[in-house]
C-alpha cells in the first residue's frame, strides 16, 4: 500500500471518529436522546406531584437500588403524573400494597424513587400499578406552610 | 527624548504594519480556497498531520482532564450530598470550556509551532520565492491546505477531547467513587441542552481552530529568515496563540452564555 493511500485512510478514520465523538456527545451527554431501559418488568406509580423526578433516576428499597424511572408523563384527565418504573427482574416479590415516595437526597441532590414494602400476600406484577403513593416534597410549599403556621401563632 | 518618541512610533507604526499583513494573509488564504477543490490531496496531507497525529495526545489528555474533574467534582459536591450532579458538572465543564479550549493549546503547542518552523524554514531555504519564480502562488499552494486543513481538525480534536473525558469522569466517578450510574448520566441529560452547550462549544473550537492556524502560519510566512528568526517565530507563534486563545475564549463565553 503506497503511504499517500496510508494518509488518507488515516484521515478518514480521523473524521469518523470525530463524527462518532459528536454523536456520543449529541446522543448520550445532551438531552436529544434519553435511551430507555428494556430489562426488567414494569410498575406504574400515579403522584399528584413528581417535583423534579428525572427519567432515569434510580427507585431504591430499603436504600438499595431496584429499578429505574422509565418514563414521565402527566395524565390530562385526572391532573396526575403518571410515573412508570421499570423494576429488576430479580426483585420480583414486591407487595401488592408497597408504598411509593419520592425523596430527595441530601438537601439539594436529585430526586428518586423510595419503595417501603406493604404486608400484602400477593404480589406486583409487570403492569400493574402502585395504589399507595406520596408526592414530591416541595420545598418553598413547606416553607410557605411554616411561614404561615408561624404567623397564625402570632396572631393569637 | 526625540530619539525616545522616534522609536516608540517606529515599533507602533511597525505593529500595525505586521497586523495589517496578517489581516492580508487571511485574506490571501481564504481567496486561496476554491482553489483547493481542483487538488483535495493537498488538504488531506494536513488534515493528517494536525489531526490525526494529535489524535494521541488529545485523548490521553482529555481522558485525565475527565478523570481530574471527576474526582475534584466529587469532593466538592459530596459536601453538598449532590454528588449525582458530578455528571452534569464533568460534562458542562468539558463541553463549554475545557474542550475547545484545552484542545487549541494543545495544538497550538503540538501542530501551530510545527507549521510555523516548516513555513519559515521554507521561507529561509528560499522554497516560496522559488514557488513564486515558478509563478506558483505560495499562499493558495502552501499555506491555504493548511489553514484549512487546522481548520477541520480542531473542532473534530476538540469532539474527542470533550467525549473522552465525560468517559473519564464516568469511569471515576462512578466506577471508583461510587455514583449513581443512572443518576449520573440522566441529569447530565437533563441539564446538557445540543444547541446550548455541543453546538456552542464546536462554534468556539472552529474560531479557535482558525485564530491558532492563521497565527502560527503568519508567523512562519513573517518570520525573518534566519535560523534564530526561525526559533523566535516558533516562540512567538505559541505564545500569540495560546493569549489569543484564553482571551477569545472570555469574549465568546460572554456572547454565547452571557445573557
Amino acid at each position: 500500500m503506497s503511504r499517500l493511500r496510508l494518509i488518507e485512510i488515516a484521515v478518514g478514520a480521523f473524521m469518523v471518529a470525530g463524527f462518532v465523538a459528536l454523536f456520543f456527545l449529541a446522543m448520550k451527554v445532551s438531552n436529544l436522546g434519553v435511551a430507555s431501559v428494556t430489562d426488567g418488568y414494569q410498575l406504574i406509580a400515579r403522584f399528584d406531584n413528581v417535583g423534579s423526578l428525572k427519567v432515569r433516576a434510580p427507585v431504591t428499597m430499603a436504600g438499595v437500588r431496584v429499578g429505574r424511572v422509565e418514563d414521565i408523563r402527566f395524565d390530562k384527565d385526572t391532573y396526575e403524573a403518571v410515573v412508570s418504573l421499570r423494576i429488576d427482574p430479580r426483585y420480583d416479590t414486591i407487595p401488592a400494597d408497597t408504598f411509593a415516595n419520592i425523596f430527595t437526597a441530601g438537601l439539594l441532590g436529585e430526586q428518586y424513587i423510595g419503595l417501603a414494602p406493604g404486608g400484602s400476600d400477593e404480589l406486583l406484577a409487570d403492569g400493574d400499578t402502585l395504589d399507595y403513593t406520596q408526592s414530591a416534597l416541595v420545598l418553598e410549599q413547606m416553607i410557605g406552610q411554616f411561614l404561615f403556621s408561624k404567623a397564625e401563632e402570632g396572631a393569637k | 527624548m526625540l530619539d525616545l518618541l522616534a522609536q516608540l512610533g517606529r515599533s507602533g507604526l511597525a505593529a500595525l504594519e505586521r497586523l495589517g499583513r496578517g489581516h492580508l494573509l487571511l485574506l490571501g488564504m481564504i481567496r486561496g480556497l476554491p482553489s483547493l477543490a481542483v487538488r483535495p490531496r493537498l488538504l488531506t496531507a494536513q488534515i493528517y498531520n494536525i489531526g490525526v497525529l494529535s489524535v494521541l495526545i488529545i485523548t490521553v489528555s482529555g481522558l485525565f482532564v475527565g478523570m481530574v474533574l471527576g474526582l475534584q467534582g466529587y469532593y466538592v459536591l459530596s459536601q453538598f450530598g449532590a454528588a449525582e450532579s458530578l455528571g452534569v458538572m464533568v460534562a458542562a465543564s468539558l463541553v463549554r470550556e475545557l474542550g475547545p479550549v484545552v484542545t487549541a493549546l494543545l495544538v497550538a503547542g503540538r501542530a501551530g509551532s510545527a507549521l510555523t518552523a516548516e513555513i519559515g524554514l521554507m521561507k529561509a531555504t528560499e522554497q516560496l520565492s522559488g514557488l513564486e519564480m515558478m509563478a506558483v502562488d505560495p499562499v493558495k499552494r502552501i499555506l491555504t491546505p493548511r489553514f484549512l486543513g487546522g481548520l477541520i481538525a480542531m473542532p473534530v480534536l476538540a469532539a474527542m477531547f470533550s467525549a473522552v473525558g465525560v468517559l473519564g469522569g464516568y469511569f471515576v466517578g462512578v466506577g471508583l467513587l461510587g455514583v449513581d450510574d443512572g443518576a449520573f448520566w440522566s441529569q447530565m441529560q437533563a441539564k446538557i441542552d445540543l444547541h446550548e452547550d455541543v453546538v456552542n462549544g464546536v462554534i468556539k473550537s472552529l474560531v479557535f481552530g482558525l485564530v491558532v492556524t492563521w497565527i502560527a502560519l503568519f508567523q512562519g510566512y513573517d518570520a525573518v529568515p534566519t535560523s534564530e528568526g526561525v526559533s523566535r517565530a516558533t516562540t512567538r507563534a505559541v505564545v500569540h496563540s495560546a493569549l489569543a486563545v484564553l482571551a477569545l475564549d472570555f469574549v465568546l463565553t460572554a456572547l454565547m452564555f452571557g445573557d
